[in-house]
């Protein structure tokens, strides 16, 4: 167990997705639901009140299972690359975009993937490129 | 009376079954290394210095969910605990969802951070990623009235 470092290697890697997608197909089969972050997040604003509950419950839970982890093993890396006028900016077009997109990596990349949904095969590569291309121009480019 | 009662215990088991999904899901996230901003951005960086190993973290889940969705829909039925299971019907290719792709990429390649890190990763109280967080909520709530004001 000592030796295990969570985030450190392709296992890791690889049983942590396995657990979110554990994670996904267990929120539908208890609660029926899709279990992408951004949605639930939106539906605390616009779902009706008896729908908001359950939402804020699994969002309390994702940083108890981190918080878990971080016990377990150690507290994760989290370096950040960006300066603050960029990380505000990037919340800002994350937020945006989730919503405007109906999803983000969890919904559309590990749900809407999952069931070959037509509008998640097109949103998933849209987002990696978008995301790829932004890093080539500033890491690169700029 | 006695079906108030139940009614409200499944509600409260409903929060709990949450509760630990989302649990399940954050403790994932941190195995996965998706906690960590600069790491994904080494993941999206295909040009430079690329790292693949957050790949294995959607196959690993895709792993799981494909076959996990596939038996919830021939199964049919509703979900143990809340009702009918509400698959998304929508199945158009509009602006909104290609636009929204687009500027969520941009966001995410800016500061490595999608939502789910960043809504599992505030706890360990890095004053960048509570930012991060509240800039995140304040877009998708602003995008969100201004659609229901449409």
């Amino acid at each position: 167990m000592s030796d295990f470092v969570p985030g450190s290697s392709y296992l890791s890697s690889l049983i942590g997705g396995a657990l979110i997608g554990t994670a996904a197909v267990l929120l539908m089969a208890l609660l029926g639901r899709i279990a992408g972050i951004s949605g639930i997040l939106g539906g605390l604003q616009t779902a009706a009140p008896g729908d908001r509950a359950w939402r804020a419950a699994f969002l309390v839970g994702l940083p108890l299972g981190a918080l878990i982890a971080a016990l377990v093993w150690a507290p994760p890396e989290q370096t950040l690359v960006a300066g603050w006028p960029t990380i505000v900016l990037g919340g800002l077009l994350v937020g945006i975009g989730t919503r405007m997109g109906s999803g983000c990596t969890s919904g559309h990349g590990v749900c809407g993937l999952a069931r070959m949904s037509r509008r998640s095969l097109v949103a998933t590569p849209t987002f990696m490129l978008a995301a790829a291309g932004t890093v080539l121009v500033v890491r690169h480019v700029l | 009376m006695s079906s108030e009662r139940s009614q409200r215990s499944r509600g409260g088991l409903e929060v709990a079954a949450a509760l630990a999904v989302g649990a399940l899901f954050g403790f994932g996230l941190a195995l996965s290394g998706m906690l960590d901003p600069a790491k994904v951005i080494g993941f999206l960086d295909l040009f430079g210095d690329w790292d693949p190993s957050l790949a294995f973290v959607m196959g690993g889940a895709l792993l799981v969910s494909t076959p996990g969705y596939l038996w919830l829909r021939r199964r049919g039925g509703p979900s143990l605990l809340a009702g009918a299971l509400s698959w998304p019907t929508r199945t158009d290719v509009d602006r909104p969802l290609v636009l929204g792709a687009v500027l969520f990429g941009v966001g995410w390649g800016l500061v490595g951070l999608c939502p789910g890190p960043a809504l599992a990763g505030w706890i360990f109280l890095g004053l960048p990623i509570l930012v991060f967080v509240l800039a995140m909520v304040v877009g998708s709530f602003a995008w969100g009235s201004l659609g229901a004001t449409r």
